[in-house]
């Protein structure tokens, strides 16, 4: 009788945990383990593994200049995409952060793309970079020089993708650092004021540093969510000119999904999860390190 | 602490230059989306009128209230039920703790680290095999628990003092009444954050809706915003565009409604 009162914590607690434990171990726990046994089977049409191969499928990925082209693609996505998106988000933070008249009306604008979808946006851009009708190449014709093809070009086309992918995250990343600025104690400046710090004294001295866990938090956020981008790349390039702009998440969507290869695609599934995992880790090692908490 | 006047100026056009860019192309879609196609070809910054055609086409050509319909069903039952269930988790992670409660709560945080697009060849066959592909079921009931959600909500939950949970023990409240008098209500911004954001979230949604949805009967706007441009782009961007437009508003209006609210909250979690 004892032990069932003792353990009433215990009863009650794993019926208020039942739903998330039977949701995570259907939808996360148990896939995850799946999409790992699959990775080292052939599948038939119906995704079910018929042949073991070993690790076959890893060699087979890792060989293919398709995969190691994703790959490469993928990478350079992340580097043009995630440092140059947390900046222009922070400055636009910094800036909306002042006490001025309106500046509730800045605020909107600036978060606004995080209500826009994936899709709109790049429906919005696809007609951007339009060859013949887009805004851009009408900018360029307007001061007089060559039009460029945004999508069509291999040369470019990573380069506008991550350009509308910059453009999608600024509304979320200013949304949080400009939460982590507000967060900051308002006297810490104005002692720094009668001390004689100027401007951009006080930006180096005290925005940042105190900045720095939510600096943190946004670039490990992006840096995942960016290894899993995949709308834009299907409403705007379909992986294309010659595999440029194929990202891993497409790719994975293709071997899967429109070559029926779910054992290949699976291989391919755990090395996104593998990078991600270190990317999370390494981040967490070396930069929790410099971040310097209130 | 009063601003000079000229750095005061300086802000503003820092601000303004911003803005621009920001909104820059959403605004050109919203003009665009007034346009006839002789119009888009000959470069227009401003339409001649502000006639709603391309809306009525837009809906003529496409399912478009029955996918809006779809996408507000499954955005709401999705943020409903995340709620629901990540508060209870929270609950039982700050005032029902076990042995052993702690590792659970780490083993629902390490799901963070595992990216839905890793999972989602067994999550495809899996509900394919229970036969829900094209229900609302595959499109809600995955997104149900949420690390994050339970751990945002967890958060907040810890500022609730224990004293108040002994106290009402004490005086003979149960566990769920005061779970859903007391908790709920007191920690009412970070539901409403979370709610929020999963609503966004669900809203936008592309991938899954695209692979568990193979005709009109649960199919989601993005997936029709999809369809309009792949079908009409050639000929008719003002038709997309105010797709775009009517596929955008409710989140863009959800956003401006509550952006304090979801600034305050969302850093909350992720910083504390």
């Amino acid at each position: 009788m004892k032990l069932w009162k003792r353990s009433v914590n215990v009863r009650v607690g794993l019926l208020y945990l039942l739903p998330s434990i039977i949701l995570f171990s259907m939808f996360v726990f148990y896939p995850m383990a799946k999409t790992i046994y699959l990775s080292f089977f052939l599948t038939n049409q119906n995704g079910l593994p018929v042949y073991f191969n070993g690790i076959e499928n890893y060699t087979y990925i890792f060989s293919s200049d398709e995969f190691r082209n994703s790959m490469k693609a993928t990478l350079l996505f992340v580097i043009y995409t995630v440092p140059v998106s947390v900046l222009i988000a922070l400055i636009m933070a910094i800036l909306a952060n002042e006490k001025l008249k309106g500046i509730g009306f800045y605020r909107t604008i600036f978060s606004s793309t995080m209500g826009i979808s994936v899709a709109a946006s790049a429906v919005v851009w696809l007609f951007l970079f339009h060859p013949s009708v887009g805004a851009f190449n009408n900018i360029l014709k307007a001061i007089n020089l060559p039009a460029v093809q945004w999508l069509l070009d291999p040369e470019w086309a990573l380069l506008s993708v991550s350009l509308t992918t910059i453009w999608m995250n600024i509304g979320f990343n200013f949304l949080v650092i400009l939460g982590g600025l507000q967060n900051i104690d308002e006297s810490l400046y104005e002692s720094a004021t009668i001390d004689g710090a100027g401007y951009f004294t006080k930006l180096r001295r005290i925005t940042i540093p105190l900045l720095s866990p939510t600096l943190f938090f946004i670039i490990t956020i992006s840096l995942i969510n960016t290894f899993q981008s995949f709308g834009q790349i299907d409403i705007l390039t379909k992986g294309g000119p010659i595999q440029s702009t194929n990202l891993v998440v497409y790719s994975i969507y293709k071997e899967a999904f429109v070559n029926y290869q779910f054992g290949t695609a699976s291989a391919q599934a755990i090395v996104l999860f593998a990078v991600v995992l270190i990317v999370t880790i390494l981040q967490f090692k070396f930069g929790e390190r410099k971040v310097h908490y209130q | 602490m009063k601003m000079p006047l000229s750095q005061k100026v300086l802000f503003y056009i820092l601000l303004t230059i911003f803005a621009v860019l920001v909104f820059f192309p959403v605004a050109y879609a919203f003009l665009i989306s007034f346009m006839t196609p002789q119009e888009v070809l000959m470069g227009n910054i401003l339409p001649r009128s502000f006639s709603f055609g391309n809306y009525e086409q837009a809906f003529e050509r496409l399912p478009l209230l029955r996918y809006l319909l779809n996408s507000f069903v499954v955005s709401t039952i999705v943020m409903a039920g995340q709620v629901l269930v990540c508060a209870m988790a929270a609950y039982v992670f700050v005032f029902l703790p076990f042995r052993g409660s702690n590792l659970i709560f780490f083993l629902f945080i390490s799901t963070m680290m595992i990216p839905w697009e890793a999972t989602m060849i067994p999550n495809f066959l899996l509900v394919q095999g229970f036969g829900w592909t094209n229900t609302y079921m595959a499109l809600t009931l995955p997104f149900f628990a949420s690390a994050f959600g339970t751990f945002l909500l967890r958060q907040h939950f810890l500022t609730i003092p224990y004293e108040l949970y002994e106290a009402a023990q004490i005086g003979g409240v149960g566990k769920l009444k005061f779970f859903w008098k007391v908790v709920l209500p007191m920690s009412k911004t970070s539901v409403i954050t979370l709610g929020a954001y999963s609503f966004l979230t669900t809203w936008n949604m592309y991938l899954w809706p695209l692979l568990t949805t193979t005709n009109d009967t649960v199919r989601t706007v993005q997936i029709g915003i999809r369809q309009l441009q792949s079908n009409e782009s050639a000929t008719d961007w003002g038709v997309v565009m105010a797709g775009v437009m009517i596929i955008i508003l409710p989140t863009l209006i959800l956003l401006f409604l509550g952006q304090k609210q979801l600034q305050k909250g969302l850093t909350q979690g992720a910083i504390k």
